[in-house]
This record gives C-alpha cells, sequence and structure tokens, in this order.
C-alpha cells in the first residue's frame, strides 16, 4: 500500500475543445498541504473539481486514485463519502436552510452523529458564534466570508481524509484569514491532506509545498516561497498571453 | 358522530404537524367543519362567527369586532375526512376599524381520492387593522384533492394583510386558487404561496392587486418546485394606480424530470409617482447548490430535497 492519499497521475481534461490540463501528475500525502498556484484561467479550479468529480469536469485521459483505489470515474458523492470535499472559492447561498442544518448534512452524508456539541465546536474552530449564528440562514444574509468559515466548519466536522480548497483567502478579511489558517493547520494536525489553491502568501506558509501551473501543466514543484518567487518575477509577464491552448482535432496541441 | 369527526379531525390536524393542544385551551379561539358540519368551535372575546351549513355548503360570516385585537391566533380547521366527498364553503371575513387578528387555517384530507374543496371568501379589512391569514394544506399522497379558491379582498386606509398559503409535504393534486385584491391608501398587502407538486399535480394561481390608494404597498411571491409531470401556471398581476404607490412581483419556480412550469408577471403603472418591480425566474436547481451537497456526501435526492425544502420554507 502506498503512503500517498491522492495520486493524479496524467491528467488531461478537455473543455470546449481547450485543452484546461495536459498530462497533469501529482502527489499529496496525509497531512500534508500542497500548495497549487498559476495565473487566473491556468487550471487550478478545473483541476479541483476534476478531483471531485463534478458534473462536466470528466478527465480525457489520465488516473485519480484515493486512498490506493481509483476513483477516475466515481461520482462525486462516492467520493466524498470515501472521504475527499471540496470547499469552493464562492461558497453557494441556501435559502431557507438554518446553519444548523447546513453543517448537520455533512456529518449526515458521512452517517455520522448530529450534536448540538460537534456543531458548536466546529462553529467556534473557525470563529463563529454558536449562539448568534446557528439558527441563521446560509443565505444573502451572510457576508461571503462568514459563509466560507461555514463552509470549512462543515467541512471540519466531516473529518475527510483529503479536502481541496478553491482559494480559501480570497474575499475575506484579516481576521477571517487568519481563522482560516488555523483551520489549515487543524487539518494538519488532524492528518488530512489538503490541495490548496491559493494567491495568498499567507496562505503559502502554511503549505509544505507549491506546484506552479501553467497552461494547464505544472511546470514547477518545490519549497513554496521559492516557487512563489519564481511565479512572480519569471511567470508573471506571461500572463497578458493566451493561456489556454487550442486542441487540433487530433488532440494535439 | 360528530364528536367522533371532531377528534378525527383534530388527529388529522395533529399528524399534519399542528399542535393539537390548542383545541382545548380556552384562550384560543377555533372552528373545526368537516366537511359540511360544524364539529367544534370556541370563541373569544372580540370574535363573532355565524356559520349556516346546507348540504355541502358552509357560509361562515367572521367579523372581528371594531378595536379589537385577538391575542392568540384563530384556528380553523376545515377537512373532509372519507376518501371522497365536497366541501365548499362561503366565507365572509370582515376585520373592522382598528382590530387586528392571525388566523391559521388548516386544510386536511388525509385520505382524498376524490376530494373537492371549494372556498368564496370576501375578505374587508378596515382602517388601520391587520389581518394575517396562514394556511397550511395536507392533501394526503394520493393527489385526490381538487383546491378550488377564489379571494375578493378589499382593504381601507393604513391597515396590513398577509395571505401565506402553504403546500409542500404530500400531493398537491389540483390546486386553482385566484386573489383580486383592492388596496386602500397607505396600506400594504403581500401574498405568499409556497407549494410543491409531484406526479401530475397540477397548480394554477392567480393573484391581482390592485394598489389603489396613495403610499400602498404590495408584494405577491411564489415559490413553485415541481417534479415528475407536475404543472404550475402562475399569473401575478399587480396595477398601481395612485402617487407613491409601490409593488414587488416575484415568481420563483424551480422543476425536474418532466415538470413544466409557466410564470407570467403583470406590471401596471398608472401614476408617474408609482413604481412596481418584478422578477421571474424558472430553471433546475442551483448546480453549485448541488455539487455542494454532494460534496458533503449526500445523493442527488436528497441533496435536491434539502434543497427544494429551504426554498420553500425560506
Amino acid at each position: 500500500m502506498s503512503d500517498q492519499l491522492l495520486q493524479i497521475k496524467n491528467l488531461d481534461l478537455v473543455l470546449d475543445n481547450k485543452k484546461i490540463l495536459d498530462d497533469l501528475t501529482l502527489e499529496v500525502d496525509s497531512g500534508y498541504v500542497c500548495a497549487l498556484i498559476g495565473p487566473n484561467g491556468c487550471g487550478k479550479s478545473s483541476l479541483a473539481y476534476t478531483l471531485m468529480g463534478l458534473e462536466g469536469y470528466s478527465p480525457s485521459n489520465g488516473q485519480v486514485l484515493f486512498k490506493d483505489e481509483e476513483i477516475t470515474d466515481w461520482s462525486t458523492q462516492s467520493r466524498a463519502q470515501k472521504g475527499m470535499t471540496l470547499a469552493w472559492q464562492e461558497p453557494a447561498r441556501f435559502e431557507g436552510v438554518t446553519v444548523r442544518k447546513f453543517l448537520s448534512l455533512g456529518l449526515e452524508g458521512q452517517e455520522k452523529e448530529v450534536t448540538e456539541e460537534k456543531l458548536q465546536w466546529a462553529l467556534n474552530e473557525v470563529a463563529i458564534n454558536p449562539r448568534k449564528y446557528l439558527d441563521r440562514r446560509v443565505d444573502e444574509t451572510l457576508s461571503g466570508g462568514e459563509r466560507k468559515r461555514i463552509e470549512l466548519a462543515s467541512i471540519l466536522l466531516m473529518e475527510p481524509d483529503l479536502v481541496i480548497l478553491d482559494e480559501p483567502d480570497s474575499g475575506v478579511d484579516v481576521v477571517a484569514l487568519n481563522n482560516i489558517s488555523d483551520v489549515i493547520n487543524d487539518f494538519k494536525e488532524q492528518g488530512t491532506g489538503v490541495v490548496l489553491i491559493t494567491h495568498s502568501d499567507e496562505m503559502l506558509d502554511l503549505a509544505d509545498e507549491a506546484a506552479l501551473i501553467c497552461e494547464g501543466e505544472i511546470i514547477r514543484r518545490g519549497e513554496p516561497q521559492r516557487i512563489a518567487d519564481y511565479f512572480r518575477d519569471d511567470c508573471l509577464p506571461c500572463e497578458d498571453t493566451e493561456c489556454l491552448v487550442e486542441v487540433e482535432d487530433n488532440g494535439t496541441k | 358522530m360528530a364528536q367522533n369527526d371532531y377528534q378525527q379531525m383534530v388527529d388529522a390536524y395533529d399528524n399534519a404537524g399542528g399542535d393539537k393542544d390548542i383545541f382545548s385551551n380556552s384562550d384560543v379561539a377555533h372552528l373545526v367543519i368537516e366537511e359540511d358540519e360544524v364539529v367544534g368551535s370556541h370563541l373569544v372575546e372580540g370574535l363573532t362567527v355565524d356559520v349556516d351549513t346546507e348540504e355541502n355548503l358552509v357560509k361562515a360570516k367572521i367579523v372581528i369586532e371594531e378595536g379589537q385585537q385577538i391575542e392568540k391566533p384563530v384556528h380553523l380547521c376545515f377537512g373532509v375526512l372519507p376518501e371522497e366527498g365536497l366541501q365548499q364553503i362561503d366565507m365572509d371575513i370582515t376585520v373592522e376599524d382598528n382590530a387586528a387578528v392571525e388566523i391559521l387555517a388548516h386544510c386536511v384530507f388525509p385520505n382524498a381520492k376524490d376530494v373537492t374543496h371549494k372556498m368564496d371568501a370576501e375578505i374587508k379589512v378596515g382602517d388601520n387593522s391587520e389581518y394575517i391569514y396562514r394556511e397550511v394544506h395536507d392533501h394526503g399522497s394520493n393527489g385526490g384533492v381538487e383546491v378550488i379558491a377564489n379571494t375578493d379582498i378589499v382593504m381601507q386606509e393604513n391597515s396590513l394583510l398577509k395571505t401565506i398559503f402553504n403546500l409542500f409535504e404530500g400531493r398537491a393534486g389540483l390546486i386553482d386558487i385566484s386573489y383580486e385584491s383592492e388596496i386602500g391608501a397607505d396600506s400594504k398587502v403581500e401574498m405568499i404561496a409556497k407549494i410543491s407538486g409531484y406526479e401530475d399535480d397540477e397548480i394554477k394561481i392567480e393573484e391581482n392587486a390592485e394598489l389603489k390608494g396613495a403610499n400602498a404597498r404590495g408584494l405577491l411571491e411564489t415559490r413553485i418546485a415541481l417534479q415528475d409531470e407536475a404543472k404550475a401556471d402562475i399569473l401575478n398581476e399587480m396595477t398601481a394606480y395612485a402617487p407613491g404607490a409601490q409593488g414587488h412581483v416575484d415568481c420563483t419556480e424551480v422543476i425536474k424530470d418532466n415538470a413544466h412550469a409557466r410564470a407570467v408577471p403583470v406590471v401596471d403603472v398608472r401614476h408617474p409617482e408609482a413604481k412596481v418591480t418584478h422578477e421571474a425566474a424558472i430553471g433546475s436547481i442551483d448546480s453549485t447548490q448541488l455539487q455542494t451537497l454532494l460534496a458533503r456526501g449526500l445523493d442527488e435526492e436528497e441533496a435536491s430535497d434539502v434543497i427544494i425544502q429551504g426554498m420553500l420554507r425560506g
């Protein structure tokens, strides 16, 4: 048995005749934070959606192995039940669904017991006051930052083996950013592997490794700050050029 | 027999999620009608109820007397217990000046296979008054209920009228409801309907609010969730005649499977200082909402149910 939690092997993704992911290979261990950085449109979120098996994100080639089992063709629900989940860059609003219900759903989906103590613990972990928020609704009355933290609380309750965080730092204030950093450290302590998509230096400091993606390919991997420096100094000048590559009928670039 | 029907109605109300203890609370007024028979009633000060019954028809005249603020909601329980039947109710409700009442109406047809419930209502709300009518339906699981309701509303000045029609558990059957309302100066009307339909359920709603008085306000809000072969046809119309009149028409319908939804919001403004806005959206369940719940381990059916129930109960 491999000690690698997640193995992505030679993954290709084509959407609307554009190659979004190109022969992408990556591994993530348990309790390990792998940051994905790169220009907008380079394929970071598409990789997240492909890993989570979202509708419309079926790879045309390659494999995804999770806990030594190939899950490339698995449904999103099956992946979640095996211990993988995703936090969206823009968490959805749920009209009429209370924070209490929303948090409970993650536990119910994992067939875990829902208790008031667990719900309160998870909200406290993301610095949300349970007394004030448990009966509020996950709708437009919550700010984007509050919804992000509540989504993280729901994921903490799931105790996943792997969590994919799509820009958890975007649109949040400094205080919330500190809370999110704490939660990522909580995940590491729980032994949860983290795929962290970010543009933030603060978030990169939490990572064990960073991978720089450009045109759907990983072009550099290594120590996070070194990869971030390379991205800023040598890669960003390319950002104005067309990032996604047209695919010919025969599948070549 | 009547006592037995009364108990069965109370039990049906309880099974539909109500609190049957209210029927033994002397501070709470209630009126229980099974088919064409009044099987239970209790009044409180400030509330008068006159009921005439004839075969398949109940005529009820309800008055909230001037200056009376009925403290606790008045419970009306209508229903048909057998599998087949007709219940026809003519309701005349008057809220006199400076009066207030909240009515909780429970319409229970737990065994219905071929039941028709017809309601013709006239509601008159005086000056400086408040009338809130919450209507919860339980039609059982057979889809054998036809609800045909026509309501005419006239509001005087500086008053509030709010109707809330909820049916989001069990089958709808046929729902065909129509509201016509005239709203006086500085008064506010809100009509909210939240209904789910399954199999071959059919939902027709026509709401018409005429903002006749200066600074009259109106909200027509409809939330419909349909699946299987269910159909909904919603017409919300609001007309503003007077300076400062403002209204909003809002219809959201979510459909799955072969369901068919149609929404027609009509806004008609006849004064340059009046304003009416509208929103109408029909579509499938939001994919980010659905995928978020799938990524928590729920299956698609469970996830859809959470989203639809949230929309209807929100």
